[in-house]
């Protein structure tokens, strides 16, 4: 009997990057997190070839959701070809042999940060936002252990509390991004810093979406149909950005969430957050034939 | 010669507001409470006075439902009667507390979120019962404010910038925001100067005059308990050695105790 | 008036009344008095009577409990019973002195920030008259008694003792009570606030208010006086075993 009669010729073992162990123990904090939206569940958070606060979060979650046929679209704040999207939709296609694309309505398995694409997702699509900071309670209760007992009495006055003192020293609600949101009527969670515009996209949305915290080892989700309502007053309503009018200088599209880009002469110029959507606008009005998505905005609103 | 035991109460109409029996708590060797029972009607000012240590403040945290103790019961007289409330679990006693009952900590720290707003200090007791109207919210907490006579040109400073005297009111107009069924006052006026100190005592007795709003008061100052309360416990070593209408424990007081803290303190 | 009972109805019977006081410190029992028994109807007047400092005060107070008595029965017949006031609970005192006895004393217990005129209508508010009503008849006894207009809606803290004593007996006298305790309610008070003192207390008499005083000059009420009771000097100290 030699070595040879005891072991198996050398085959890759770990299909997606993380082993079978690490992908199991994501898989039943996943199912936990589906069972109770918007309750953060604690995971293992394992070490990845990119550095914590990078999307590690959200890199597991998706290598433990790809599989062959996945069509797999990253995006970091709207676009696709910037460095940090680009290397880990690289990397994901590399370990898992999934397909990638830009196109929104295409993929499968969208891994993004801070932006919820504009073209509507269906039932048979994942959203994974990555997620640097998942507790909202954070700022009113820096002890974690309270937060958590918190969390369990659905005790959030304080975060109406910031939000009152908001208004009365601004005038108005100044939360910009990672607004304060209720989901399912019974845990307030951060849907990421994602801007205010993209926070309706989650309610009762078809699609299932996982926000995932690598450093923080915090995973949670909203699953299909779930309502996601951000904390706001009877008589203060909940506004987004004030984007409905302004019109991206590249694509001529109007009515979607903008960046800002100063301009050396002064003023500002405007541009689509969601590249590929303005790049579809694009070629569309070059003459080819794109289909686009229906959004969930139209003219400027939102169209439940 | 002691005096004579007293009756049950055969007048008074209804139902005391809290009654509380046989409350004993250790905390390792020290039996902070000793089988201490007290009843307080409605509308009622109860002081409980006594030296430091004697379990008073023990007794108040109690009250408040912030400790269990290691025997006794505590009922509430509250429309939707939850029984002993020492056998509430947290999250029922944390809603009783904020809607049944207020207090006012001698230490601001304890009762106020010292960098947020004291408008939001108030505020925020409404929020736990559960008010979602920003107008409301801003309409109950200058109310609450100003009849905690709070100048309310400083409505949306925040207690850190207070000075003792108006925190203490930022203090008393977050209890009463929700118009509590009983008041507690932990040494609400120690610590302050003098003057201040008459002046707190003051809107207390105002409210409780304008809102008949039950309380008890927890003093090492007899002069505070005489000034605010119809009745008086007097603690020593975590019992009660002495109970009775304020104007008779100080003139006439019983237990050998109570007399030197009375010729001590008078 | 409300608490009017009909003439000659008893209102209290104090049976075997004694009170000393045990003071700890000096291992020392002080006795007050001892085997006081007295009846008193409605209507009637008794003065306390008796030298200096042989317990005419204190047994005022031993009825109105600021005092606890050793033995005996101060029986009371309230609105809607009889009830002993040696033993009676704390609370129901409370709810006695706020509603059928009445207690006045040379001292006001003066309260910051609140209004001679809100402080001698407060018996009747308490008592479900209306506001204004019950200002209105606030100002009426302050005027009875003299005190200046200007001086009702200003704070009785800064009053002179004189001026003080008036506000304290418009408060206590407002509101007939059953039953009405008067420790020298005469002194520090000029000429005009006795001759309206006296007026008002023949008024309740009338009324068939009991009353009971201690007075320095018992002249001034000696026409309202029905019988005296005459304390003798009995005081004893023991020193216990």
């Amino acid at each position: 009997m030699s070595l040879h009669d005891l072991t198996r010729p050398w085959a890759a073992f770990s299909y997606g990057f993380l082993d079978a162990e690490a992908k199991r123990e994501m898989r039943r904090k996943l199912i936990k997190a589906i069972a109770v939206p918007g309750c953060q569940m604690p995971y293992a958070s394992r070490e990845v070839p990119i550095a914590r606060g990078w999307g590690t979060g959200g890199l597991q979650v998706t290598l433990t959701l790809v599989n062959p046929t996945s069509v797999i679209k990253v995006i970091d704040q709207g676009a696709d070809d910037s460095v940090n999207a680009a290397s880990i939709r690289r990397f994901l296609t590399r370990v898992s042999g999934a397909r990638e694309t830009w196109d929104t309505t295409e993929a499968s398995l969208i891994q993004s940060r801070h932006r919820v694409p504009e073209e509507r997702l269906r039932a048979d699509q994942v959203l994974v936002l990555q997620v640097p900071n998942p507790e909202p309670l954070r700022p009113v209760q820096p002890n974690m252990s309270i937060a958590r007992q918190m969390h369990a009495d659905a005790d959030y006055a304080r975060l109406w509390l910031v939000l009152y003192e908001q208004i009365v020293r601004a005038g108005r609600i100044m939360q910009g991004a990672a607004y304060p949101s209720m989901v399912n009527g019974r845990h307030v969670m951060t849907p990421s810093p994602i801007p205010r515009w993209d926070v309706p996209k989650l309610n009762m949305a078809q699609h299932l979406t996982i926000l995932s915290a690598g450093r923080e080892k915090r995973l949670y989700a909203v699953p299909p149909f779930t309502s996601v309502v951000p904390l706001a007053f009877s008589d203060v309503p909940y506004k987004v950005e004030d984007h409905a009018a302004l019109t991206c200088a590249r694509s001529g599209l109007s009515g979607y969430f903008m960046n800002e880009i100063p301009q050396a002469a002064g003023g500002s110029a405007y541009e689509t957050s969601d590249s590929n959507l303005g790049i579809k606008a694009i070629r569309r009005a070059g003459g080819e034939t794109v289909e686009i998505a229906p959004t969930w905005y139209q003219g400027g609103e939102f169209r439940p | 010669m002691s005096a004579m035991q007293r009756l049950a109460p055969v007048l008074m109409p209804g139902a005391p507001l809290l009654t509380l029996s046989g409350v004993s708590r250790r905390y390792g060797a020290v039996r902070a409470l000793q089988d201490v029972a007290l009843t307080v009607w409605p509308g009622e000012v109860l002081g409980i006075v006594g030296e430091s240590g004697s379990g008073k403040s023990t007794l108040l945290r109690m009250l408040n439902l912030e400790d269990t103790p290691d025997a006794g019961d505590y009922r509430l007289a509250l429309p939707e009667s939850p029984g002993n409330l020492f056998a509430l679990g947290r999250f029922a006693r944390r809603q009783l507390c904020a809607r049944a009952i207020g207090i006012v900590y001698q230490n601001p720290h304890l009762g106020l979120l010292m960098a947020h707003s004291s408008s939001g200090n108030v505020a925020e007791r409404l929020l736990i019962a559960g008010e979602r109207s920003f107008a409301r919210l801003r309409a109950r907490a200058r109310e609450a404010l100003e009849a905690s006579e709070f100048p309310l040109s400083r409505l949306d400073d925040p207690p850190r910038d207070l000075s003792g005297g108006m925190q203490q009111r930022v203090q008393l107009a977050k209890a009463i925001a929700l118009e509590p069924a009983l008041l507690l006052l932990d040494e609400p006026t120690t610590g302050l100067d003098v003057s201040v100190q008459a002046l707190v005592l003051d809107t207390l007795k105002r409210l409780q005059r304008d809102r008949r709003i039950t309380m008890v008061i927890v003093s090492h100052d007899l002069g505070v308990i005489r000034t605010m309360a119809d009745r008086v416990v007097v603690m020593r070593h975590g019992r009660v050695v002495e109970e009775g209408l304020v104007d008779q424990v100080f003139q006439d007081p019983q237990h050998p105790y109570t007399q030197e803290l009375v010729h001590a303190k008078l | 008036m409300p608490n009017c009972d009909p003439p000659h109805a008893e209102v209290l019977a104090v049976e075997g009344l004694a009170k000393s006081f045990r003071m700890h410190h000096l291992d020392q029992t002080l006795h007050a008095f001892e085997g006081i028994s007295f009846r008193l109807l409605a209507g009637e007047f008794l003065l306390l009577r008796g030298p200096n400092g042989v317990g005419k005060s204190t047994l005022l107070r031993t009825l109105y409990r600021s005092y606890l008595p050793d033995v005996g029965q101060i029986w009371f017949n309230h609105a809607s019973g009889r009830i002993d006031l040696a033993r009676a609970a704390d609370v129901d005192i409370a709810l006695l002195r706020r509603r059928e006895i009445g207690f006045v004393t040379q001292f006001l217990v003066a309260r910051p920030r609140v209004a001679a005129q809100d402080i001698v209508a407060e018996p009747l508010r308490r008592a479900g008259m209306a506001g204004d009503a019950a200002l209105a008849e606030a100002q009426r006894w302050l005027a009875a008694f003299g005190v200046k207009r200007d001086l009702w809606r200003a704070y009785p803290t800064s009053f002179s003792g004189g001026e003080q004593q008036k506000v304290n007996l418009a408060r206590a006298l407002i509101q007939p009570p059953r039953l009405l305790l008067l420790d020298e309610p005469t002194a520090s008070l000029d000429v005009g606030a006795r001759a309206a003192l006296v007026a008002r207390l023949a008024e309740l008499k009338a009324a068939g208010v009991a009353l009971i005083g201690v007075f320095h000059h018992p002249g001034d009420v000696a026409a309202l006086i029905d019988r005296d009771l005459m304390l003798s000097e009995k005081k004893v100290f023991d020193v216990a075993v």
